[in-house]
């Protein structure tokens, strides 16, 4: 048959110029995973970029107020003009007081919904109640802030008539709600992973399910659980929006929960806000109460690390 | 004959025991029942609130004084100039780092070290990236208070978001598709381009939609960096000044007339209208596109 003016093909020059097609690729697939590598390392250069601004900034404040008075100073008030004190327990105690109230709120309600969920719910029930969770989860925390001041500090303030418009309980309360799906979720994931097995043979011996969930499942999962409530307190304590509006801004290290407050998040805040000059010592103050802040919630996200890890029990 | 089995001592001691369950049950199920009551109270709330101040005017007009004037357009759009920097910014960094991190890293000390840091990173409270973005990308790289340094500043925020889901949906893609690919003889990078990031696709963008959801509700760190809360032009590039919902949300929140109120609470209908959207897109992506293998 005729071939026209079809090219001629030999194999020795295909594989020539594969060959030659192949070493431009080489180079190429050796590049990718350097690109790759790069874009990994900038996680971590972001986590380094964080703490080498807040330890250059913080120590330029402490030049200017010292690390004894920012520790053992009970008085936080930076706008004084003549008497100016920066002591952060203030501070602190704020952060605390709503992470507190915001526990007392999660822990009961998020890990009864979790055992709900796990050891009772039915399939069907869980299928409609876990998303509707995750939309609680998902809404942003200034639409949280302001259900906190327009609806349950007026609706507190009926019940308890010397409640100020800003105070602790009620962002606490929010806070709380907030996190509850997070406690809900973690610890459902825990009890769930408890196998089957060990729940029949607690039936098995006539346990009803509330007590084959509180003396086998709880038990059990205890490390997960633990874990979740650290996470979700440590997500309390650096939320921001929640208590900047309905928190207030007055810092005092009572425990009156009553009161009008300043937590660490809502300190950082006014100071953005407001128009304190660049190179200040205010300025430089919000990286020492951002490192405080950043401290906190790292040592917390450490601990449930390490218990998840540490305790892990394998079945 | 001897009773073995004597009923009526057992419905007894077992019936205390089996009604402890019932309340229990029923308490569990009353907690439950809270979060979805707070849900509904505050879509409630919100929707009455807010709903009187919802009209054409109110994507028209820019911030105002006046409550009856006062509407979202320099938000409504600066929320979406935030979104065309943060999507592709934060899209190819996490997807980057999920290749990597899946396809190509040894497991060894440093591999181990970035996952824990990325672990960490996601428990980084978001004001503490506001003071990263005011230092970094306001000051050093003096962008000021632009959309880029508002955008760049997002998209660490929500990286981690994106590089956990999109690990995972690269995990799932089994280990056979990759396999077929290397033995027809394709090269990793081939195989990871048309292969494995194809299957993995939907994973991808059901958490690049989530992780963007995060980024149109955050107001902390953009408050750090100094994005005013009052303003009445559009950006022209990303170097420009700009707001978004939740700041201009914020600002209304903090004003003492209770009619601002109201004009908050618009706010937060449309913000909330625009989350349920997105994440419903990623809802069905998820339940549509996703494969099982």
């Amino acid at each position: 048959m005729p071939r026209g003016n079809q090219k001629e093909y030999s194999v020795q020059q295909m594989i020539t110029e594969k060959r030659l097609k192949k070493k431009n690729h080489f180079n190429f697939e050796k590049l990718i995973p350097g690109l790759l590598l790069l874009t990994a390392v900038l996680s971590v250069l972001t986590t380094i970029g964080i703490v080498f601004t807040l330890i250059f900034e913080t120590f330029i404040f402490f030049d200017r107020v010292s690390i004894i008075e920012f520790f053992t100073n009970k008085k936080w008030y930076p706008f004084s003009a003549t008497d100016a004190s920066f002591g952060i327990m203030p501070l602190v105690v704020g952060t605390l007081k709503v992470t507190g109230i915001a526990a007392v709120v999660a822990v009961p309600i998020g890990l009864a919904t979790a055992i709900y969920l796990s050891e009772y719910a039915s399939e069907k029930a869980r299928r409609i109640i876990k998303p509707i969770l995750e939309v609680l989860a998902g809404i942003p925390t200034i639409v949280y802030g302001f259900f906190a001041l327009t609806f349950v500090t007026p609706i507190l303030k009926q019940l308890i008539p010397s409640l100020e418009t800003f105070n602790a309980l009620s962002p606490g309360i929010v806070v709380g709600i907030m996190i509850t799906p997070m406690v809900a979720s973690l610890s459902e994931d825990a009890m769930s992973s408890v196998p089957r097995s060990i729940r029949e043979g607690a039936f098995a011996l006539g346990a009803t399910k509330l007590e084959t969930t509180i003396k086998v499942i709880l038990p059990a999962a205890v490390s997960g659980i633990t874990a979740s409530v650290v996470l979700a307190l440590s997500r309390a304590i650096g939320e921001t929006m929640i208590v900047s509006v309905a928190g207030g801004s007055t810092p005092n290290a009572s425990f009156d929960v009553t009161s009008s407050i300043q937590t660490m998040t809502a300190y950082i805040v006014q100071v953005s806000t407001g128009d304190a000059g660049y190179q200040t010592t205010i300025y430089y103050s919000i990286y020492a109460v951002g490192m405080t802040l950043f401290l906190f919630t790292l040592f917390m996200n450490l601990f449930a690390q390490f218990i998840t890890r540490k305790f892990k029990e394998e079945y | 004959m001897q009773k073995l089995v004597d009923k009526e001592i057992i419905a007894k001691q077992m019936s205390s025991r089996i009604i402890r369950n019932q309340m229990f049950k029923g308490l569990f199920f009353l907690s439950t029942l809270f979060g979805l009551l707070v849900l509904g109270v505050l879509f409630y709330r919100i929707i009455t609130q807010g709903i009187g101040y919802i009209d054409l005017d109110f994507f028209q007009n820019f911030a105002s004084r006046r409550p009856e004037n006062a509407g979202i357009k320099a938000a409504f759009i600066g929320t979406i100039w935030l979104m065309v920097v943060v999507a592709p910014v934060s899209l190819i960094l996490g997807v980057g780092t999920a290749i990597y991190l899946e396809e190509y890293a040894k497991k060894n000390k440093f591999t181990s070290f970035i996952k824990l840091n990325i672990s960490n990173l996601a428990g980084v409270p978001s004001i503490v990236f506001g003071l990263l973005g005011l230092t970094i990308f306001v000051r050093a790289l003096a962008l000021e208070r632009s959309v880029l340094a508002a955008g760049l500043t997002m998209s660490l925020l929500v990286l981690p978001v994106i590089i956990v889901a999109s690990q995972e949906a690269i995990r799932s893609v089994p280990k056979e598709l990759r396999e077929a690919s290397f033995a027809m003889g394709a090269t990793k990078w081939q195989t990871v381009l048309k292969v494995v990031l194809p299957a993995a696709i939907p994973g991808i963008l059901t958490g690049g939609i989530l992780a963007l959801s995060r980024a149109i509700g955050e107001t902390a760190p953009l408050i750090v960096i100094g994005i005013p809360m009052f303003v009445a032009f559009l950006p022209k590039t990303i170097m420009d000044t700009f707001t978004v919902l939740p700041m201009q949300i914020y600002n209304w929140t903090s004003r003492p007339q209770t009619e601002f109120q109201d004009v908050a609470a618009a706010g937060i209908l449309v913000m909330l209208v625009l989350l349920i959207l997105m994440n419903s897109i990623a809802v069905f992506i998820r339940n549509h596109f996703q494969k099982r293998y």
